[in-house]
């Protein structure tokens, strides 16, 4: 029982990277129409800024500053790439952002270099008991992240004028553009949005082991999760993040049980597990099924 | 008729595969010149013509479903390991360390790894056919991480990560194709081997897209509801689109690795689905022509980048330097992608029909 109470907090740590990146994935989606596959490279952007700020500044004053300037490399990204491809197919600015991202992994990667580089967060690989059992410091730290950002981006998204504007230029664009939205501060703040989230969520994903150009791979587990959820819904990114961590967590645990599927079968649940409720549902668990018109 | 190059006069001269005489001369003037670099060249170069044949079959499997049918798919690289493994494996050593059948005849194993590839396609169509655009590219992504997963635990199959096993035997019926003899060098036989076999898939695939079949894929492509209210059969001919170019994929994957003689799993990963995306795309979608110079201008990008350094002395050809040319080959990857999607979304074949147009209107260029 303790066996599978520690799987599961465990999972919820590593759900909780997820969840944020499939949050910037969402809230791209929902204002722009478009897949940024350039979140992997922010992610990384992001976590490789905190292992040169962590030299100079505290942990907690390098997390939230690499944040805001990877929010500012995907501002730019935005501005450059994305802008101009306005009312093209959402299909072909996915793939100039997927040109983003390898020519941006370039970069970084140079950065990274073969050095080994910590975040030098302050948690490693200590643990804490709770009822039993026991759970390292950094799941619960990145639970507890995602559960203020979540709370935070609610409260934006709900009571600010700037989060009704994004919410009217998500639900029909043109209708807010005539009703005064500024589409493109929409546009540039969603990005920028997603790039901070991205840089959070990289930092979590490297606390308690070090960054390597192979990290960005990770990132990649949230494109199954927002289709799990559903491209445009912001409570499936998070839950969706939640299980996938979750299953992800429970098949390292219990693959010994099935050992003819090969070593590392956690690495394609979250792709099985896409499979299985696309079929189901075309649209993820709480997507908005699209309608069709001629 | 002279000097009215665009007059038809019947409906099949319209249709006709090559329908313009400009057509026909420049098609026989390619092939002719074709027919005769192998004695011009050096025998690296053909090598990597030979590659680029292949690589074009592959691009144009991948054009038929995403350019015509507008099925995005980044699944390629899955397909293309189906058929590799399929025809190493029928034409494998029976007494090797992998799985082996030991028929080495081209004519078997080229057709049997099509077949297989397409039957992997038909079997993702369930799926592919639900779903449209952005969730589908996901899907299909998914497939590669899937595959990649079988291939790394299947080492009976593929020799394992890191390992390996040997490709396809190139022969037909007893007569070695990739063999040096007193008529022709290894690399000259590889390069007309090669271009024989593209020549038959791009115009198999031209003939397709003028067909009834290909209609119905770009009428999915413009407007898949539209096209399923004038009577296409949307899940039919989506389900056709996937095998089509599961089949390219399987037999340009068979044949991708018998240049080298040797492949591991590790080949057929997300940055492969990427790099074919690339050629469509680079190419200019919805055209074969344009896939096959993107494959060409692709796979030659690697070479291009190292003759570079040469001019651009700080580039290093060290990997442990930076920059170095590797991290400026992936950058022109990823920034040749975005430069043609800005700027000329139709790609080469684009510039091409720019060029022809000046000429077309010349000298009352606007």
């Amino acid at each position: 029982m303790a066996e599978l109470t520690e799987a599961v907090l465990r999972g919820l740590g590593t759900g909780s990277v997820y969840a944020l990146l499939a949050l910037g994935f969402v809230i791209i989606y929902k204002a722009t129409r478009v897949i940024s596959f350039a979140q992997p490279a922010f992610m990384l952007a992001g976590v490789t800024l905190v292992t040169y700020l962590v030299l100079e500044v505290s942990f907690w004053v390098a997390v939230p500053v690499a944040a805001v300037l990877t929010g500012l490399l995907a501002l730019g990204v935005e501005r450059v790439a994305v802008r101009p491809m306005v009312g093209r197919p959402a299909f072909i600015v996915a793939i100039i952002t997927l040109g983003v991202d390898v020519a941006v992994r370039v970069v970084v990667n140079a950065f990274i270099g073969l050095d080994v580089r910590n975040v030098l967060d302050p948690w490693g690989l200590r643990t804490v008991g709770l009822g039993g059992v026991e759970m390292q410091q950094r799941h619960l730290a990145a639970f507890l992240t995602t559960a203020f950002l979540v709370a935070a981006l609610f409260a934006f998204f709900r009571f600010t004028r700037m989060g009704l504007a994004m919410r009217a230029a998500a639900y029909d664009q043109e209708v807010a553009l005539a009703m005064g939205v500024s589409v493109g501060t929409v546009f540039a703040l969603s990005w920028a949005l997603a790039g901070g989230l991205a840089a959070v969520a990289g930092t979590f994903a490297a606390a308690g082991s070090s960054v390597d150009a192979a990290l960005w791979l990770i990132a990649l587990t949230a494109l199954p999760v927002i289709i799990l959820g559903g491209l445009d819904s912001l409570p499936g990114a998070v839950i969706g993040g939640l299980a996938v961590g979750v299953l992800q967590e429970l098949a390292a645990t219990y693959q010994h049980h099935v050992s003819w599927l090969g070593g590392n079968v956690s690495v394609i649940t979250p792709y099985v597990l896409m499979f299985v409720v696309l079929l189901v549902r075309p649209y993820g668990l709480f997507g908005t099924r699209e309608v069709e018109r001629v | 008729m002279r000097g009215r190059p665009l007059l038809y006069t019947s409906y099949a001269s319209e249709m006709a595969l090559l329908n313009t005489r400009t057509k026909k001369v420049w098609f026989a003037a390619l092939l002719a010149l074709a027919a005769v670099l192998p004695f011009l060249l050096t025998d690296d170069i053909l090598q990597l013509l030979a590659v680029c044949c292949v690589a074009a079959i592959g691009a144009i499997g991948l054009g038929l479903v995403t350019g015509y049918a507008g099925q995005i798919s980044l699944g390629h690289a899955f397909f293309l390991a189906i058929g590799a493994y399929t025809g190493a494996a029928i034409s494998g050593d029976p007494d090797g360390r992998a799985i082996g059948l030991g028929v080495t005849n081209l004519l078997v194993w080229l057709p049997a790894a099509g077949l297989v590839a397409a039957a992997a396609g038909v079997l993702v169509a369930p799926l592919a056919t639900r779903l449209r655009g952005l969730y589908l590219a996901i899907v299909t992504l998914g497939l590669v991480f899937i595959g990649q997963h079988i291939f790394n635990e299947w080492s009976a199959l593929t020799g394992g990560v890191g390992v390996g096993r040997p490709a396809a035997t190139l022969e037909v019926f007893g007569y070695q194709l990739a063999v040096t003899d007193a008529y022709a060098t290894k690399d000259q036989k590889l390069f007309w081997l090669m271009l024989l076999l593209l020549l038959i898939f791009a115009l198999a695939a031209r003939n397709l897209a003028r067909s009834k079949v290909g209609r119905a894929f770009t009428a999915i492509r413009d407007r898949d509801i539209a096209a399923g209210v004038i009577g296409v059969n949307l899940a039919r001919y989506k389900t056709i689109a996937f095998a089509v170019s599961s089949f390219y994929a399987g037999c340009a994957g068979a044949l991708l690795y018998t240049v080298s003689g040797f492949f591991d799993p590790s080949s057929f990963s997300l940055l492969l689905s990427v790099q074919y995306i690339a050629m469509v795309l680079i190419g200019g979608a919805g055209t074969i022509s344009g896939a096959i110079a993107g494959a060409f201008f692709i796979t030659l990008l690697p070479r291009l980048t190292r003759e570079l350094q040469a001019w651009v002395p700080f580039i290093s050809t060290q990997p442990n330097e930076v920059p170095n040319v590797f991290q400026v080959e992936t950058i022109l990857y990823g920034a040749l992608i975005i430069v043609f999607l800005i700027f000329e979304p139709r790609g080469l074949f684009g510039l091409w029909v720019r060029a022809r147009n000046y000429w077309k209107a010349w000298p009352f260029s606007y």
